[in-house]
């Protein structure tokens, strides 16, 4: 039982890394250059302040994704992971949270506010960004499930006192 | 459950003395969360724009900045209020009915329930500010203009909501640590005020 916990936990953890790190490398990378009547047009993520702080965001959660899972199972600091997990995990929900209202924006426009959608002229970063926040998408649920099971698992042995 | 006769007895003072933390916490995210969703749900401000001027007359356009033309401000006002709603509903279970239990599982719906909502009010204040820096800075990179220099107050309104909603997850925050806490260390002075004579 405790070798399936375990397992599991392992696979979770990979998948959070993987999806992290495939959603901070995909948006990195998005970088289209196009022209329109002699007028170049550039779409880069640097150019979004909400883009940045979704690759930031993402490549933090990797890094440590990557860290915790070379922790021994029976070390002290697993208390400290699923704290760690917790500030993660508001984290990379605040990340993506930002970058689909700024996307939702780049797709629609905002006719109110005389905005026009760029979606038409840079499609192909358009749809890098949709995978990215799509792989964001999967790491946030990914790192709540973990959440909900460190909480389970480290916690509930060490300190419940079951009256 | 009846106590055993060597069980040490817990008077419980600081285990009320949290209830009374977490209650006073409860009172203030309310408030701020329900000022955000206020603020921002009577956010609007009409200006009247001079365009054209055809001969000697001024053909003027009136725009109506409201809240309801972005998504994000809707999502963040409907956020905001379900959050203030959360901590109405707890407020309330907790001074009218604080030893109400469920099949002893009171205090892990409290601690999820205050979770979720965390993740919802963080989610709205996120998008929201990031779309009032777009509004206040503009991205020239896409073409959109700025719409703060015209729209000031709208602006500012939109801004102290953010900052309230700010604070009010920072009390959220605090009151689901303390709600996991109490979750994992729960009180057992009930059990004891039927034997203190």
């Amino acid at each position: 039982m405790a070798k399936i916990k375990r397992i599991c936990t392992f696979l979770l953890r990979l998948i959070a890394f993987g999806t992290t790190l495939a959603a901070a490398i995909v948006m990195a990378t998005s970088h289209e250059t196009t022209s329109l009547f002699a007028v170049s047009f550039e779409a880069k993520y640097t150019y979004t302040p909400a883009f940045k702080y979704f690759v930031i965001a993402n490549a933090i959660a990797s890094v440590y994704g990557f860290l915790v899972l070379f922790l021994p199972s029976d070390s002290l600091l697993w208390r400290l992971v699923v704290a760690m997990d917790a500030v993660l995990a508001m984290l990379l929900t605040s990340s993506i949270s930002a970058a689909l209202a700024i996307a939702q924006v780049g797709k629609k426009g905002n006719s109110h506010a005389g905005w026009l959608p760029i979606c038409g002229q840079v499609s192909k970063y358009c749809n890098q960004v949709t995978g990215a926040l799509a792989a964001g998408f999967v790491g946030i649920i990914t790192y709540a499930i973990l959440l909900l099971y460190a909480v389970h698992t480290v916690l509930n042995p060490l300190l419940v006192q079951k009256t | 459950m009846a106590l055993q006769n060597g069980e040490k007895c817990e008077v419980g003072s600081s285990s009320s003395g949290l209830i009374r933390v977490v209650l006073l916490l409860r009172v203030v995210a309310f408030f701020a969360t329900a000022a955000a969703t206020i603020v921002m749900a009577l956010n609007k401000q009409t200006k009247t724009f001079v365009v054209a001027t055809i001969g000697s007359n001024p053909i003027s356009a009136t725009l109506t900045a409201k809240f309801q033309h972005t998504p994000a401000f809707v999502f963040f006002v409907v956020a905001n209020g379900m959050a203030s709603i959360h901590n109405l509903l707890m407020i309330i279970a907790d001074v009218f009915a604080p030893n109400f239990d469920y099949k002893g599982l009171r205090l892990a719906i409290i601690a999820i329930l205050d979770m979720m909502t965390v993740a919802l009010i963080s989610g709205g204040v996120n998008a929201a500010v990031f779309m009032a820096e777009l509004g206040k800075n503009g991205n020239s990179h896409a073409r959109w203009n700025k719409i703060c220099d015209k729209f000031g107050s709208f602006c500012d309104r939109g801004g102290g909501a953010i900052i309230a909603s700010f604070v009010g997850l920072l009390f959220m925050l605090l009151i689901t640590a303390l709600s996991i806490i109490k979750l994992l260390k729960p009180k057992s002075h009930h059990n004891c005020s039927s034997l203190v004579p």
